[in-house]
Order: structure tokens, then sequence, then C-alpha cells
């Protein structure tokens, strides 16, 4: 799960970790007023959406004045931010947040990921900080340090002088001492709350000599969210695709594409390969959809509903590998979901698997429309022939 | 043979009372598999399918021989159970469990290491030895006994090539789900080893999916040691970047985890991609019937 920047910050002052003067708006005048309560000119006005690359999309702005402030606030506000990461629609911006400029001396980047094949929490602290991480570690490899920690230890003393002792010139020895009490503070963070990810970039140090985190992303491990309640009280519905956030109502697990093909599928690997297969065969998903292992009919209904609320679809095909979950329970479920909403496109269906005979039975003495397919192949073949 | 279980194997099920381990259960013993005891604490005493109910792993271990678990326990009590079963000296932990924190796996991994046991999952089908025995949730009459290894990140498409093998005869080894998370017990390269090894064994398909570089690592492996055929199949084609398909272990971030990475690097290595899914049993039964 991510959250916004403002929401990170707040996590960063609970943990001690310092970050800049600001407050929430969610008008223009409400950014001035939160300006004439912030040290300053100059202010910045951040446009809090989730998704990266704000500041090449104009979401970030250095404001000198009352009025500048209620311009770009207006701006930002008033139409949805392209970044290289929304898509070409972009996101609605509902919320900014106004902060305090601050007199950059140097800037950092600091963040910790788990790495998976090393089975442990990794530090990345880099001097190259205000820039895409990625590219610095394609470029400069030699500019990204990386810290392995031990789960059972933390993060311990010799590893942060590990960063320190490469610096040229080596910062003052206060700086390096508050620099390693941020370091331990974000580690604490990251363990206590479940996070995924946490980047702080850039982490700078002012002309003034304070260290101060400029801005800060925070994602967390959706398995722990059962046990960080805080954490998932600060979900952002409006950061999600309107279909999406009712499958997910409904325990489906949907992610919306741009193709025309709905699918409908259980497990998440086989839903992965069915669309795969469908852009094999020429044409393009339009949504991913697992039901899950051992769906219920209802979710089966819910499920279709979903995917023939999405304008776009022009066919549907429905892949089921029965296992744990069985072929009639399916069958049953599309036959409910024709009842109650109509299914005004080709439906394609491929069973396979438990109780595969009754399910294809009560399809067949149903009033429904569909084609049956083989296996996956000849599906997804028909399935292009109907929108192509 | 076949690897880490057959028909010799002495399971215990964690979770027993609960719905799906009872379903299981039923459904394990009607295929042969022989389950000793089961266990949930605070119903010890009890029975389910008449196996014996018990408080602790420990017993199962000691008064009945166990030497493999199955655990269907909710994800905030799971890594207790593998720990407990790691602890009590169970050879072969399979947890099929879904939705276990990051962070409590990294915890686990380390325990049941140095306890010398083998963990396959969280979030796993399981492992089935056709013919011999089963370990987890897979539907088993797709499959059929013979000499192919199968080593998948996945549940449901497994069960979609298990079929396309059987159907044109090609039986099985052994079928191991590695499991869907970030964190998972073993990699493919770990069950490579042990497939090297087993003479039943005469070729392996492995399913792999975006995110992570274990099919990167296991592709190096195959060409610097495997000795037996490997066909391949990498789900997530078409992902989008930076979202999570289902599996929380299968995202692409940072440019790093993406399926045409992953099937460079594989037939970089020399090995068989099958491209489309349909076509797995075709390509399948060309490149292992060739001797």
């Amino acid at each position: 799960m991510k959250i916004h920047e403002f929401q990170a910050k707040e996590l960063f002052r609970d943990f001690g970790i310092p970050v800049p003067c600001g407050t929430v708006a969610t008008s223009p005048s409400q950014a001035v007023d939160g300006a004439k309560s912030l040290p300053g000119p100059p202010w910045v006005v951040k446009a809090q959406i989730h998704a990266g690359g704000r500041g090449k999309g104009g979401g970030v702005r250095l404001v000198n004045g009352f009025e500048e402030v209620e311009k770009a606030a207006g701006e930002i506000l008033s139409h949805p931010l392209v970044t290289p990461q929304t898509g070409a629609s972009g996101q609605k911006v509902r919320q900014l947040l106004i902060e305090e400029g601050l007199d950059i001396d140097k800037e950092f980047y600091l963040g910790i990921v788990i790495d998976r094949k090393l089975e442990c929490p990794a530090m990345i602290f880099s001097e190259a900080g205000g820039m895409e991480i990625e590219e610095v570690s394609a470029q400069h490899p030699e500019l990204v340090l990386i810290e392995n920690i031990d789960i059972a230890h933390g993060l311990m003393p010799y590893q942060t002088r590990n960063f320190f002792y490469v610096l040229e010139p080596l910062p003052d020895r206060s700086v390096l001492q508050e620099l390693s009490t941020i370091m331990t503070k974000l580690y604490a963070l990251f363990i206590s709350k479940d996070c995924s990810l946490v980047e702080i970039n850039p982490l700078v140090i002012t002309r003034s000599g304070k260290i101060v985190a400029l801005d800060a992303k925070i994602n967390f491990d959706d398995n722990a969210l059962f046990r960080q309640k805080e954490i998932a009280e600060l979900h952002d519905p409006y950061e999600m695709d309107e279909l999406e956030a009712r499958a997910s109502e409904y325990n489906l697990n949907y992610i919306r594409l741009d193709g025309n093909v709905g699918a409908m599928v259980n497990g998440a690997g086989l839903a992965m390969a069915t669309m795969d297969v469908i852009k094999l065969a020429g044409a393009e998903p339009a949504n991913f959809l697992d039901v899950g292992g051992g769906a219920s009919e209802e979710m089966v209904t819910n499920g279709i509903k979903i995917i023939l609320s999405d304008e776009r679809v022009k066919a549907i095909l429905i892949n089921i590998f029965g296992g744990i979950m069985r072929c009639d329970v399916l069958a049953r479920g599309v036959v409910k979901a024709a009842k109650e909403v109509e299914i005004n496109v080709p439906l394609i269906v491929r069973l396979e698997g438990t109780n595969v005979e009754e399910g294809r039975s009560i399809l067949q003495n149903s009033d429904l429309d569909f084609s049956v397919a083989q296996d996956m192949e000849e599906a997804a073949k028909m399935v292009a022939e109907q929108v192509s | 043979m076949g690897i880490l279980v057959d028909e010799n194997t002495r399971v215990v099920v964690q979770g027993i009372t609960g719905k799906e381990g009872t379903f299981h259960t039923k459904q394990m013993k009607a295929y042969g598999t022989n389950i000793v005891a089961g266990v949930t604490p605070g119903k010890g005493g009890g029975a389910v399918e008449g196996i014996p109910v018990l408080n602790r792993v420990k017993d199962a271990v000691d008064n009945y021989g166990a030497n493999a678990t199955c655990i269907f326990v909710p994800p905030p009590f799971a890594s207790d159970a593998m720990l407990e079963a790691a602890d009590a000296g169970i050879e072969v932990i399979v947890c099929i469990t879904e939705g276990i924190p990051t962070l409590d796996m990294i915890k686990a991994v380390r325990f049941i290491r140095k306890c010398g046991a083998v963990l396959i999952g969280p979030n796993t089908p399981g492992i089935i030895s056709p013919g011999k025995t089963k370990v987890g949730i897979m539907p088993a009459h797709v499959h059929k006994q013979g000499g192919i290894g199968v080593i998948s990140r996945s549940g449901t498409l497994t069960y979609e090539v298990v079929d396309q093998l059987t159907r044109i005869g090609l039986g099985q080894s052994s079928c191991i789900g590695l499991g869907g998370d970030p964190i998972v017990g073993a990699s493919f390269v770990d069950h490579l080893e042990r497939f090297k090894e087993d003479s039943e064994t005469a070729g392996v398909v492995i399913i792999g999916e975006i995110g992570g570089t274990a099919e990167e690592e296991a592709a190096e492996y195959i060409d610097r040691e495997f000795n037996k055929p490997v066909v391949a199949f990498i789900a997530g084609q078409t992902a989008p970047p930076g979202r999570r398909m289902g599996h929380a272990g299968a995202i692409i971030s940072g440019g790093k985890g993406r399926a045409e990475d992953k099937i460079k690097a594989l037939k970089s290595h020399g090995i068989t991609v099958v491209l489309n899914l349909g076509q797995l049993g075709k390509t399948a039964e060309q490149v292992f019937k060739k001797d």
C-alpha cells in the first residue's frame, strides 16, 4: 500500500526524523492561509498524489509570495497531473502540501528496501541525492552504497561508518552523528510499521547545517496491514481506479488495463498467463482478474459485473482450471450474473479440472449464449477473432 | 524416488481443525498420503477423519514419527507454526497459508534453515510425488507418475501445465510450488539440485513469473551444472510495471523483474522457453521425448 508524502512526513515526525514545516491544503485560499502560518517566503507547493515524477509534471512549484501560492495551488488543483508514472490521462490532485522553502547545501539519497535474494532489509545511501536512484545506479554505481541489515541485530554503527568514510570531503562530526541517528530512526520505522520501501530523496543539509528530509516516500507490506490498523486507515481510495476500488470491496483481485478483452481467471499465475495468450493471439486484455483459488458463486457473479462495467470490453474470456475451485460453482456464478445484468458481448468459456462435466452442463442448460474453447490457445484465438 | 516426499513420508497437518485444514486432510488421505496426526493448540485429544488431534508438533514427531508438515494456519500465527515444526525436527515444511507479512518470513527462513528443514512456500499449492504422496492442495487427478520434475511459483498455472504434460503422456516425478510471496523457503536452484540427483527425473519444467531474479539465477545454474533437459515458461509478459499482479511477489519494480529479461536470460543459457502457454505440452513433447 502506498501513502501520500504528507502522511509519510507525519510518520517521520513521529519517529523523530526532521522534516520541513508544512501544512496540507485542499483549496487555493487554504494554501495561502497555510503559507501565512509557515516560515517563508519562499514556499513550496507540492501536489499530493501517489505517482512519482511530480516535479516533471509541474506538480511541485517554488513560489515567493501569497499571490503566487494561490496561483500555483489553483493551477495544480484544477487539472489532472500528468507525470511519467500516471499514464496520459493523469491523476486528479485533491490535496496539496505547502512547505517552507529551505536553503540547500548538500543533497543525499537514503532508502530501505527488501532484498528478496538475500532475504533481508537493505539500506541504500548515496551522495547523489535528488536524482532517480535507478539512473544513478546505472550510470555511477560507485555512488550507490548498500548495507544489508541482519534483522536479528538491526542497523549496526559500523554500517553507517561504511557509508560515511568514503565521502569527500568528510562532513563535520556533528553532521555524521545526526545522519547516523536518522538512519537508525528510519530503520526503526521500516521495521515497526512493516514497510516494503522507505525513501528520502533528497535528504538535505541546509546552509544553516540542519539535516532535513525534503521528500518522503513509504510503501507498506499489504500482508501486514492486519496488524497495522493505523497505517491501513491512511489508504486513499481516490488513488484507485473506480472499478478496482469496487472489486476490492468484493475481495476480487482486479487491475484495469488498456485493452478490450475482459478476462476472468482463477489464480494469479494463470490470470497473468491468460493475459499473455490473449496478447499473443493479437488482442489486448482489458483487465487482470483473479477470482482466487477458491472463489464462491457470488464472487464469480461480481467479477462478471465488474468486467461488464468497463465499457471498452468487447468480449469476455473465462478461463478456469478447477482445483480447489469447482467448475460447477463457476458455472452457477456466471448464470446468475447473466440473470442480473445483460451480457451483451461475446462470451468464451474454457473450463477444465474439478467437476468440469457438471460445470459444462450447467452452462449448456442455461439461456446463456456462449462459445466453448477446448484449451487456452483456442480460447485466445476465439476471443481475438471476436474483437478484431 | 522423486524429491523430498514419497510413500514413506509421515505427515502432520497443522491447523487440521480449520475449514481448509479439514477439507484438504480428507483430500490428501484419499490420495493415499500417510497423515499420522493433526495439530491445533488447545484442541488436543480430539480427532478429524480418524486422525488424532494434538496440541504440539513435538508430540506428533515424538509419538507418531511425523517428518513432514502441511500448514493451514492463518497469517498472524503462521510463522509461529513454521518455527514450531522446524524446532520439533520436521524435515519438510509445506506452508499453504497466503498473506504472511514479509518481515515474519525474513525471520522464519533463517531459523528454519538453521534447523536443517526444507520450507516449501508460503502461499504455495505444496508438493506432490504422483502415485506416492501429496502434501498440499493441488487437484491430484491431473497428475500422473512419471519422469518430469515441475517447479513453479504459481498454483492454478501449475495445474494447467501438469494437465498438458499428463495429456501428452509425460508423467511427473515431483511437482513443487515455490510459493507466490517475495520471501519463500527455497528457490528454483535448490530444487534443481535435488532433481539433478534424482534418478527417476529425466527432465524439468520450470514455471516462473514476473518479479525478483529467481529465474535468472536458475538459468545460470542450469547452464553451469544441470545435466537434464529443461523447458521454461514465464507468466506476466503483458503485466504493467509497479502493480502487484495477485501474488505479492509478482511486481515489477525499478525496471527489474520483467518477463522479457527473464526470457532473455533463460534463452541465452540455451534453455527452451515457451512463450504461448497453450503450446507448453507440445514443446515439452519435442524436448523430452527426443531420446
